[in-house]
């Protein structure tokens, strides 16, 4: 296949980035999205030219490293994958493809393709988690027989790969997606409970803190997000912080 | 609950509160109108009702222009947020591949909404206070019904009611349900909603919009 | 036997003469052994971690007063002496030779093994060990490389009990290291489902699977801990699979005959490493955690010869950092990539440990790699990393390929589709050799097996290295359980089908949907084809039972060390030991050394040690930028992957072992000459980066064939062909019996062997039969 390709180029994040176009040959259906951006790479080191830089690491749509925005759409046209999952066959001989970073202002650009998503991990540092010491003296896990079907909703929520598809996705920049999905896991397990209220009081001010927009009920995360994360995340962790507010 | 209102989520939520609140009177106001198409006296009776009831007019009124004010000040302060989040623009991007053109275009249909509601103040409801709180002039309970006929007698402004309904339709069509899931409800009353607000968001502008044409056809 | 004895010399590898002045040599530790039985006199050498310059070398020392091997030439002899001295003081002969046989001579490495029984031990020593009493955590600072499984729950345990950690991962999260992609499950002896599991049967089932190369008493413990790990991991909120009673579920794994996995569907990896990572953002949130995203560790740096710290690379903006502390744990992972097609991610790399065994840590095993049987197959040579799916999947498809040759020439052109193949021409071979465990066979036996039908000529896709995974007759099985449940019609096949396919669907969903997105074949009407590909590496730095290395200071964890899988892991263990490492061994057992440190203070960055560390890191990478060569760095990663699969891979053979050592030699030197770094050491370079790492990667190629030839026995993972039964079964060989740990002097292939001899007095050494 031949491609166009149209990548967003930008030094680091105090310089201004620009798109720029790139013609590439000889790619086959097979590959997948990164195989064929380490083709371009190869050809452009073998010119001298500075490689396109792109997250990645597993290559198997589990870390949440890739997080490239391909023509339109978070990781690319095909749905419930990864940038890094998605393979040639989804593109035609001769498309041209737009690529571009993850874009909001709570994830700064890098460099190219690269943006910078702490922003999550400080959400999480802020009450993702349930606070209990490694004792090995914690009472036998079959000690709270869990209702299955919370069980598998808890584990739905939590399979989230903190990609920020969801954040790129949203017109507003929102990461309610993110936050509701931890937020559930947490509020849907009878170990989370004991610091529910803190949890998602902390979390939600976290989230505000960072810069991401606010959530309009679009729908759009929920349909590019690579794990499927549920909409209904967000109205329970809207639930809960009003429990919560209300408590308090 | 103080510090509730300044989170993102406390914001939608009284978005969404301001909003059901605005459809409640919504469905109350076209359950009033619509008696019109059958019967004068019906519709000037509870007009007169309405226009006279101290409750309504000292306390409910208040409260709904507030809740008016309130919606589309909050509308636009949010706006603007998500507007500073989202800073930078992609080249290119398929909003449609995931989601409604009603859903991101909110505030295009909620802005003709409002230009809509500054022409029906200028309507009904300057003219209406001028008679009563400007000008004392001597009630009248049979004035109403009059008064409706007369204002769709011009072409025009059927057709600018009528566009307008239409862009409250797709306004309603995201808002009614994107309301109650930011009230957050339950996945399992998810498709209810979606029927109820299938039904409402299209039926109620459509029975504006009849309304208006009805008058302007039999008059 | 008296001290005396004792000499000091150069390590020189090659003729005296070859040598310049200018050139730095090891100093060694000499000692005459006499064999009493041969009565053959050997010399044992040990590496004193010292290097002196030719030219500084006082070949006269022993006979001066004051007995100074290091000349005052030197402007560090003061402190090399002093430190010389200090290694012949603590140089234990009588240990030295308490566990050697009288035919093999070898220098003896202390494991610090406790003593009693076997299922005491641990629990002996955590009584036993020294405690740091919480007023003085506070002042000690402990650096953690890594943030997986075993890296992430160490930092957080280390930080609970009070100790300042520093943590370092390359990744953008630790939340994203690679023992998130582990599918399967994790295994505990908690004997949930009444089938006979106890701590001795998981015990048992892991140094047979390691066909006998892996240390009791470390096993054991492992074993102990597991079902604290699986209370720890429900306390923090991992949501494990659960059955209708509420209660948790367990599935099967390859090489056991009990259910004891629990899994959270395919992500069981993500799920505990998110647990681990919430544990981390707690005490990142306290304050008691440094984090540091994107920074790759360079170097570990020793003071006095204990490690103190690290240097590293700041991935963002190319800074290079000292940090500084009283001990450093390694939870780094293990060094798959260097075939470079494996399931590891991409930037998975063995440069922290192969740094920490140029300073002087041993490195165990290195050629115990383990090869998994169920991936997808390679598609083409644009090929950058192989898909693991779980070996769960063994438990409910059946593995084989087409009896006849022809067919599988059919099958290849695409004249046969493989349902069209009758039931009596299909070859089961796992089934047909091993009829006791069947598909369930360990990975390394499931692996040859594949292997050998391919070799054979029965590969079923276009490059022959494939074979089917079946799901059909499970299909039907399932469809028919549930049609009777439903009270549907029995014989009813297409209800059956259907009934079946949901029961897999929820079983293997998001594994059935993997491999139909990257094959582009839906796996619920066609078999899946699946080839072996690397994907864990046993070996790593050898530690003693405390977790140390041979560096006083410096700890590895998880896969990163060797010590718990002997030469064979088996399935849903990897988990299990990172997290037992990371949450219930390692915070304990540090202590110990860290004790002695309280009165320490708080360690210097800015020390000469640091500043020479931190110069040498620079230089490598400026000459890697400033080489300007004509080849991508993945040019040559690429072909020591070749000859690593090639002639290191399943199957090891003398003359293999021996070139792969000379051409990895010559595309080390190739790679120096000709390597091609574009853009800046001070910005973001992600060329670089994996420049330096496939430059480990060539030297721990090297030494990884070095070990793969000295082995001479098959065992596990580590397949010699001369060594194999006429079945072409493993040979293993009592003489093998015990850890090659290796000691870096200079070129890998060089290097010293040291011998861990392995007793199994608690356990029956036997032939390990799956049949």
């Amino acid at each position: 296949m031949k491609l166009t390709l149209k990548i967003w180029r930008q030094k680091n994040f105090k310089t201004k980035g620009l798109i720029v176009n790139y013609e590439i040959d000889n790619i086959s259906p097979d590959m997948s999205f990164l195989e064929m951006l380490d083709v371009l790479n190869a050809d452009l080191i073998s010119k001298d030219e500075d490689p396109v830089s792109f997250d990645h690491d597993c290559r198997e749509g589990i870390c949440g490293s890739c997080s490239l925005f391909i023509n339109g759409q978070a990781h690319g046209p095909d749905r419930r994958i990864t940038t890094c999952q998605l393979h040639m066959r989804k593109f035609k001989d001769g498309d041209t493809i737009f690529i571009e970073p993850f874009r909001a202002k709570a994830f700064p650009v890098i460099k190219d393709l690269v943006v910078d998503r702490t922003a999550f991990d400080r959400i999480q540092q802020s009450g993702g988690y349930i606070s209990v010491n490694t004792s090995g003296n914690t009472q036998d896990a079959n000690s709270i027989p869990i209702n299955k079907d919370d069980a598998d909703d808890a584990f739905d929520a939590a399979t989230c790969i903190g990609c920020g598809a969801c954040v790129a996705t949203c017109k507003n920049s929102s990461a309610m997606l993110f936050v509701g999905a931890k937020v559930s896991q947490y509020s849907l397990l009878p170990q989370g409970q004991t610091e529910a209220s803190r949890r998602v009081i902390n979390m939600v001010n976290q989230m505000d803190l960072e810069g991401f927009g606010n959530c309009s009920n679009t729908g759009a995360c929920e349909v590019e997000c690579p794990k499927g994360i549920s909409l209904d995340n967000i109205a329970r962790m809207n639930r809960e912080l009003m429990k919560a507010s209300i408590k308090k | 609950m103080k510090n509730f209102i300044v989170t993102s989520i406390g914001k939608k939520v009284a978005m969404a509160i301001s909003a059901i609140f605005l459809m409640i009177f919504l469905l109350q106001h076209f359950l009033i109108n619509i008696t019109s198409v059958f019967s004068e006296d019906i519709f000037n009776m509870l007009s007169h009702f309405m226009g006279t009831n101290f409750l309504v007019q000292f306390i409910l009124q208040p409260i709904l222009i507030f809740g008016v004010i309130f919606h589309f000040v909050m509308g636009f302060y949010l706006e603007t947020q998500n507007r500073r989040a989202t800073k930078y623009e992609y080249y290119k991007e398929r909003g449609g591949a995931n989601s409604t053109w009603m859903s991101r275009n909110m505030i295009w249909s909620g802005l003709v909404v409002l230009s809509f509601l500054v022409l029906h103040f200028i309507d009904f409801w300057i003219p209406e206070i001028n008679y009563k709180y400007v000008e004392f002039l001597p009630e009248d309970p049979n004035r109403y019904y009059e008064e409706l006929v007369h204002k769709f007698e011009n072409m025009w402004r059927v057709v600018f009611y009528c566009i307008s309904f239409i862009l409250l339709s797709l306004h309603l069509l995201h808002g009614f349900s994107s309301a109650l899931k930011s009230m957050g409800t339950n996945k399992s009353y998810a498709s209810s909603i979606k029927n109820l607000s299938y039904i409402y968001s299209i039926g109620i502008p459509l029975g504006f919009c009849f309304i208006a044409i009805f008058h302007h056809l039999t008059h | 036997m008296s001290k005396k004895k004792l000499t000091f010399s150069l390590n020189y590898r090659r003729p005296k003469s070859e040598y310049k002045s200018s050139d730095e040599l090891m100093i060694c530790i000499r000692y005459y052994h006499k064999c009493s039985k041969t009565n053959k006199t050997k010399i044992i050498k040990k590496s004193t971690g010292v290097k002196c310059r030719l030219s500084d070398w006082n070949s006269d020392w022993h006979k001066s007063s004051s007995r100074t091997p290091v000349m005052d030439s030197d402007p560090n002899h003061k402190k090399k002496n002093k430190l010389l001295k200090e290694k012949v003081k603590t140089f234990d002969i009588n240990e030295l030779f308490m566990n050697i046989n009288n035919d093999s001579f070898s220098t003896y490495i202390n494991s610090h093994l406790p003593k009693g029984d076997l299922d005491k031990k641990w629990t002996n020593h955590k009584n036993t060990i020294n405690l740091v009493s919480p007023a003085n955590k506070r002042n000690i600072d402990v650096i953690v490389v890594g943030t997986g499984l075993a890296g992430g729950s160490a930092c957080a345990t280390l930080a609970e009990l009070g100790y300042n950690v520093k943590a370092f991962c390359f990744q953008d999260s630790p939340r994203r290291a690679h023992s998130i992609a582990a599918q399967g499950g994790i295994n505990a002896a908690k004997n949930y489902q009444g089938d006979g599991d106890s701590i001795y049967r998981l015990f048992y089932d892991t140094v047979k699977g390691g066909d006998y190369r892996s240390r009791e008493e470390n096993v054991y413990r492992l074993a102990e801990v597991s079902a604290n790990i699986i209370d720890q991991c429900v306390a923090q909120g991992v949501p494990f699979a659960r059955d209708y009673g509420g209660l948790l579920d367990n599935r099967s794994f390859g090489g056991v005959l009990v259910s004891r996995t629990f899994y959270a569907k395919g992500q069981t990896g993500q799920q505990l490493l998110l647990g681990a990572y919430s544990a981390m953002n707690r005490q990142i949130a306290r304050g008691k955690i440094k984090m540091y995203n994107r920074h790759e560790m360079l170097d570990v740096v020793l003071v006095d010869g204990k490690a103190r710290g690290i240097i590293t690379r700041n991935l963002v903006n190319g800074e290079i950092e000292r940090y500084s502390a009283h001990a450093v744990v390694l939870a780094t992972g293990g060094y798959g990539n260097v075939f470079y097609l494996s399931t590891n991610a991409m930037g998975s790399n063995v440069t922290a440990a192969w740094k920490a065994h140029k300073r002087g840590a041993y490195f165990a095993n290195p050629c115990f790699t383990q090869i998994h049987p169920t991936c997808i197959p390679v598609s083409g040579d644009h090929q950058s990393k192989l898909t693991l799916m779980s070996e769960s999947l063994r438990n409910d498809g059946r593995i084989w390929v087409p009896k006849n040759i022809d067919d599988v020439e059919e099958i290849r052109n695409g004249n046969l589709k493989p349902t069209d193949i009758k039931e009596e021409d299909r070859d089961y071979f796992l089934e047909r050799r091993y009829p006791a465990f069947g598909n369930l066979v360990p990975r390394d036996v499931a692996s040859r097996a594949a292997k050998e039908r391919c070799d054979a000529g029965f590969g079923v896709n276009k490059t022959g290295e494939a074979v089917y995974l079946d799901f059909a007759s499970s299909i039907s099985r399932y469809g028919k359980e549930q049609a009777l449940v439903n009270g549907e019609d029995e014989n009813n096949e297409e209800i059956i089908e259907k009934l079946g396919k949901e029961i897999i669907k929820k079983k293997y969903g998001n594994l059935f949907q993997m491999y139909e997105k990257i094959v582009d074949q839906n796996p619920y009407e066609t078999p899946m084809m699946i080839y072996p590909a690397v994907h864990y590496t046993m070996g790593g730095i050898w530690v003693d039972y405390n977790l140390m290395t041979t560096i006083p200071g410096l700890y590895a964890i998880g896969e990163a060390n060797f010590s718990d899988h002997g030469a064979n892991r088996l399935g849903a263990s990897a988990l299990m030991q990172g997290l037992a490492d990371g949450y219930f061994v390692l915070p304990y057992t540090i202590g110990d050394y860290l004790s002695d440190e309280i009165s320490t203070g708080p360690i210097a960055n800015d020390t000469e040690e640091f500043i020479i560390a931190e110069k040498e890191a620079k230089e490598k990478l400026d000459t890697l930028i400033n080489n300007k060569g004509s080849k991508s760095v993945d040019y040559f990663h690429k072909k020591l992957g070749k000859i690593m699969w090639n002639k290191c891979g399943m199957a090891r053979n003398k003359k293999d072992l021996e070139f792969a050592i000379s051409e990895i030699s010559k595309l080390r030197k190739e790679f120096w000459k000709e390597v091609k770094v574009p853009g800046d050491q001070n910005e973001f370079n992600e060329e670089l980066a994996k420049a330096g790492r496939v430059a480990d990667f060539l030297e721990l190629g090297e030494l990884f064939a070095k070990d793969a030839l000295e082995r001479k026995e098959s065992c596990g993972g580590h397949f010699r062909e001369e060594y194999q039964t006429k079945e072409g079964e493993a040979t293993r060989k009592k003489e093998y019996q015990f850890v090659s740990a290796w000691e870096y002097v200079g070129e890998p292939k060089d290097a010293i062997l040291h011998k861990e001899k392995l007793e199994y007095k608690n356990i029956e050494v036997k032939e390990r039969s799956y049949k």
